[in-house]
């Protein structure tokens, strides 16, 4: 669905954030990308949104290759506080996209409404974004995706602004529409527990200019739990093995 | 104790603090009235008369009129009215101008670059310092008089509104760039709802800048209007009348702020709800 092949970015030319980076992301997975602080995780998302254009390499979506932003790509950024409009309601940042899209006003006020029940907050339309709690527009950011039917999900740090309870509630709603909607996600995150707890596969990033260090399956069996599977052997193994790959760099220039 | 009685209680209170409230918004304008009469009344001055005086000659001025015209005599329709008339007129330009420009060179860095220096230089010009220009270019009529308020209200607009649209927050713009919202669409629901609370100000401080322009502008070779009404007495001695006109263009500058004030509070209750959640 997704191909990365040989990425390369460079803000400026003797800065390289990313240097060689491939992979792919088949149809229905969840991804992670994980990686140490200033690998290039939010160059990558936005190089696969087609929000920036790469210096080197190809992304191809869909078998098309990105140029500019591709059709039935969504995306949820950690600062749900900017993403989100204030000045309008729950349902008009929901509906802001649609309109743009072909669909009948009738189809429009469905999809606006069946996500906002997805995501819990079928009461909420009416209120404005900052008169909600964090992780509640968080949801809002998450059922603005929806609606918008997307094929792909992208994720930058979805998680990473709210509270451990509300983080764990985001990340099983987040599962939980995964299996309903099928849709494919990729999400960026420094979270290792949360890799391995949502994903069907980490991809392991090294320290900047970045590349792929590994690809972990993770086979843990779903639907997940937060306290069940964060219990098993196999979870454990997988993050101790991943947190290793990304700390040992660090490591070994302690050595020189 | 009865329901009857703690109703009146609570009455009571409520009525306590809304003179409370009362006296402490209008309390110290009031005292100044009273100590300005009784100051006045003492000194005995032809220069500075007391308020009632004022007021009762405010009356004969511009109430004498007939009832069908709402008791409105014809200073008003001839002096009044057309002052506010440029005053809104200018300001109208200065927006439906500063606006539209401002946005189209906040969004592009090219063209700021381009313009900024000359924006610059052109907003130090003194607005009444152009007075006599466009008395040659456009005539002693009110056109004359309501570019002049229009260009010298339109700088706080115009900058402001660069300025705001330049700051967009890219993470919104991204966003939308994401979910495919055009670029028409970004501008109108994004860059412009985005930038309102800015260019508001902006709209706030030209209004106040026109009050005084549209004074300035009937100061000089006119025939009607309040500015023109307050020198006219001053040459006749007719010191209560040009008083009379000082407190009108108060009441008027005061009463514009406020009900835009009040315009401004219900288009941007997003923005006081915001900030107010952020700021907590």
């Amino acid at each position: 669905m997704l191909t990365v092949e040989h990425l390369h970015h460079a803000y400026i030319p003797e800065q390289v954030v990313t240097a060689d980076i491939t992979f792919d992301v088949r149809a229905g997975e969840i991804v992670s990308i994980v990686g140490p602080s200033g690998c290039g995780k939010t160059t990558l998302l936005k190089a696969l949104a087609g929000l920036l254009k790469p210096t080197g390499g190809t992304i191809r979506f869909q078998g098309k290759v990105v140029q500019g932003v591709p059709d039935g790509l969504a995306i949820v950024f950690q600062e749900y506080g900017r993403s989100l409009l204030p000045w309008a309601t729950v349902n008009g940042n929901i509906e802001l996209p649609l309109r743009y899209q072909s669909i009948t006003s009738d189809e429009c006020r469905r999809r606006v409404a069946e996500s906002l029940q997805a995501v819990d907050l079928s009461g909420s339309g009416e209120r404005y974004p900052w008169q909600l709690s964090g992780g509640m527009q968080q949801r809002v950011a998450i059922a603005r995706a929806l609606a918008y039917q997307p094929k792909l999900l992208l994720m930058d740090e979805p998680f990473a602004s709210v509270d451990a309870q509300t983080r764990a509630d985001l990340e099983d709603l987040v599962a939980t529409l995964r299996d309903r909607f099928g849709i494919t996600m990729v999400l960026v995150t420094h979270d290792i527990d949360e890799s391995v707890y949502l994903s069907d596969r980490v991809i392991v990033l090294s320290r900047s200019p970045s590349t792929v260090l590994a690809q972990v399956d993770i086979e843990l069996p779903r639907p997940r739990d937060q306290i069940k599977t964060k219990a098993m052997q196999q979870f454990v193994e997988k993050r101790s093995e991943i947190a290793q790959m990304i700390r040992r760099p660090v490591d070994r220039e302690a050595h020189y | 104790m009865s329901t009857e009685a703690i109703r009146l209680d609570r009455w009571d209170s409520r009525a306590f603090s809304v003179i409370q409230s009362f006296a402490v918004r209008y309390g110290l304008g009031i005292a100044l009235i009273i100590v300005w009469e009784f100051a006045a009344r003492k000194a005995g001055s032809i220069f500075f008369p007391p308020p009632s005086e004022i007021l009762h000659r405010a009356a004969t001025l511009w109430l004498s009129g007939k009832p069908q015209r709402l008791f409105l005599s014809d200073s008003v329709f001839q002096d009044v009215l057309p002052s506010i008339f440029r005053l809104l007129g200018g300001w109208a330009l200065a927006v439906l101008i500063g606006i539209p420009f401002g946005i189209l060179i906040g969004r592009s860095r090219n063209l700021s670059d381009l313009v900024n220096p000359s924006l610059q230089f052109l907003r130090a010009i003194p607005g009444p310092a152009l007075i006599p220009i466009f008395i040659i270019l456009l005539g002693t009529e009110s056109t004359m008089r309501v570019t002049l308020i229009a260009f010298g209200s339109i700088w706080p607009i115009l900058l402001n509104t660069i300025e705001a649209t330049h700051t967009v927050d890219p993470v919104q713009l991204e966003t939308a760039r994401a979910f495919q919202i055009p670029r028409h669409a970004r501008l109108w629901r994004i860059v412009l709802p985005a930038a309102m609370p800015k260019i508001f100000a902006g709209m706030r401080v030209s209004l106040a800048l026109a009050v005084i322009l549209m004074v300035v502008s009937e100061l000089v070779a006119s025939t009607s209007g309040i500015g023109y009404r307050i020198q006219n007495a001053q040459i006749m001695f007719l010191l209560t009348d040009m008083w009379c006109g000082i407190i009108l263009l108060a009441l008027i500058g005061y009463t514009l702020n406020l009900l835009f004030l009040k315009f401004e509070r219900r288009v941007l209750a997003w923005h006081r709800g915001a900030r107010g959640r952020t700021a907590t």
